[in-house]
């Protein structure tokens, strides 16, 4: 009986588990099975939508790699990501340091004000940024993103390291300030070094964030050479009545898949950000 | 007593030192944020109480008429409707899947990391690609889910659902969408919670005979509460402000039937070049955000066992 009810138990589980991830990857797995499809098997309202009823071909990727501005997306979308990992790593490690060590009371409310920044989000400020940004000069241009950007990554990178730093014991700084460094000399010689997982955290973070902003580029760009891969991909592959879903399909499956890989190593990380802030 | 008043006398200058480093170190990415949270936010109020386009700089005062005009807009009032349908619906639906399926994955077996990615995905990848991705099975000539209704019998031969055309069908696939996409975020935070319940107390529980069901009523649901309600605080953020799936599936459509404030702020503000006006409807996300931080964060601390 008791086997019973164990084998039972197994096999529920596994259906709970195969259901939940049939939901969440079929997408993915559809992307896959479209990007290598011919456009007349795709169109085709006779086939199994399931099976290759034509050979398979690679026709629809070179179609987005050559004869579309895919690859200068991917080139922008990585340019603005480095450029705004520098800016976040500059301000948010040693903010978060000081809010770890160095700020009493005082430091305590700042840090929950900037986590209510998340209360103000894209879609509230970027009108008043449309206006910013082309009284800047900066309309049109991949500049207004790396300017912009850093709003968003800052605060949950601070909050990130925040918690990191918190888990490095005292000890370790405080030995080294006894050999004779000041408490920043410390930090950047001591701290820092043994923090690197904090930090790569902090870089992955932040370049999917970038990967994933749509609200400030839809906004601030308009032509096709300056758009990062989120906007290019939706606005100027879909256009019209004609799709060419199979390189859509790839354009959006090249992306998603390098990301969720490195993420998947991080996300424990990942949540504590989110969590280790909002209670206590 | 005169030995800890010297001791006291000799650190304080090093802790004064310490408390201006404090402050240097943290005044870059404090400026930054007030510079580009605060500034443009209080610039949002003032247009909000202006007459500001996209075409001219020239700027005058107006009051509250935008916000006048808006509530007198029976768009906008399906817009705040439309908005939160949309995040309520979704969100009680990821909490409760979240949780069974953070119930599931708490148990160890094999292939769990293959698992684990796959049930990330959709978190992962940039959402307006994902979005793309559902665009195409809900297809109106080529959806697979009609095909695979059809094949398999379930839809009768008349049934050809159009998902993004028909008003009831576009709000239910983009409420499933949303769900599609939070989904994972809310899994790992509950399963977070879940890890970190000490294994005494469901030691404790099983010894004195409690089953599947009590476990998870005075176990399982109170303790991993404080942690479900942050990520549930999360999770309305994210929908009540979200417009990119909207965006790249609806646009807003059919007539309206999926306009959420967010859209209609882009729609108003930035296609329509009124910048005042976006301004204005984009503000009431602002207190209903606050309302809710407030409401679920007290609740979190209310509920928190310690």
């Amino acid at each position: 009986m008791q086997m019973l009810k164990n084998i039972g138990g197994r096999i529920g589980h596994f259906g709970i588990i195969a259901a939940f991830t049939a939901f969440t990857a079929f997408p993915f797995y559809w992307m896959l099975i479209t990007t290598f499809k011919q456009t007349n098997d795709l169109i085709n309202v006779k086939n199994n939508p399931f099976l290759y009823n034509m050979p398979p071909t690679l026709e629809n990727l070179r179609i987005l790699f050559f004869d579309t501005q895919y690859m200068i997306w991917l080139l922008n979308t990585l340019g603005v990501g480095v450029l705004v990992v520098m800016i976040t790593l500059l301000l948010a490690v040693p903010a978060g340091y000081s809010l770890a060590r160095l700020a009493g009371r005082w430091g305590q409310q700042l840090a929950i004000g900037i986590f209510l920044t998340y209360l103000i989000p894209p879609t509230i400020l970027f009108i008043p940024f449309s206006r910013i940004i082309s009284n800047l000069g900066l309309q049109d241009s991949l500049w207004s993103l790396v300017l912009v950007y850093p709003s968003f990554t800052v605060p949950f990178c601070t909050w990130l390291m925040m918690g990191f730093f918190k888990s490095v014991p005292k000890d370790i700084e405080e030995a080294a300030m006894i050999d004779g460094l000041s408490r920043f000399g410390a930090f950047l010689k001591v701290v820092v070094p043994i923090s690197s997982a904090g930090i790569l955290t902090v870089i992955i973070f932040t370049l999917t964030l970038v990967m994933q902003e749509f609200v400030y580029a839809l906004t601030f760009i308009t032509s096709s050479s300056q758009l990062t891969v989120s906007i290019g991909v939706p606005t100027f592959l879909v256009r019209g009545d004609v799709y060419f879903w199979g390189s859509l399909m790839g354009a959006c499956l090249i992306v998603s898949i390098p990301i969720a890989i490195l993420y998947n190593f991080f996300v424990d990380r990942f949540v504590a950000g989110f969590t280790v802030g909002a209670i206590k | 007593m005169n030995r800890s008043t010297a001791a006291v006398q000799v650190r304080s200058p090093l802790l004064e030192e310490e408390q201006w480093l404090g402050r240097m170190m943290l005044a870059p990415a404090v400026i930054y944020i007030a510079a580009l949270v605060g500034f443009p936010f209080l610039l949002a109020i003032y247009y909000s109480l202006s007459d500001a386009t996209v075409g001219s700089q020239a700027l005058h005062f107006v009051g509250f008429r935008n916000f006048q005009r808006i509530l007198e807009n029976s768009i906008f009032w399906t817009s705040l409707r439309n908005a939160l349908v949309f995040t309520f619906v979704s969100q009680l639906l990821v909490v409760i899947l979240g949780k069974i399926l953070a119930m599931a994955l708490y148990q160890d077996f094999r292939g769990k990391w293959l698992v684990r990615f796959l049930i990330l995905l959709p978190w992962v990848a940039p959402i307006s690609l994902g979005s793309i991705g559902w665009l195409w099975i809900f297809d109106p000539v080529y959806s697979i889910i009609n095909w695979a209704g059809q094949a398999s019998g379930l839809f009768g031969p008349a049934t050809w659902p159009i998902w993004l055309g028909q008003p009831n069908l576009a709000m239910a696939s983009v409420i499933m969408v949303d769900v599609w996409r939070l989904l994972p975020l809310a899994t790992v935070i509950i399963l977070a919670g879940l890890s970190s319940i000490p294994q005494d107390i469901h030691d404790a529980a099983q010894v004195d005979g409690a089953g599947f069901w009590r476990h998870l009523v005075y176990i399982n649901i109170p303790l991993v509460m404080p942690i479900m309600l942050v990520a549930l605080l999360f999770g309305i953020v994210f929908t009540f402000t979200d417009m990119i799936v909207i965006y790249v599936l609806t646009r807003g459509g059919p007539y309206d039937t999926t306009q959420v404030i967010a859209s209609y702020a882009y729609f108003t503000g930035i296609q329509g070049g009124d910048l005042a006006e976006g301004a204005a409807i984009s503000l009431f996300l602002f207190p209903l955000l606050v309302a809710a931080a407030i409401f679920l964060l007290t609740l979190a601390k209310r509920t928190e066992v310690t």
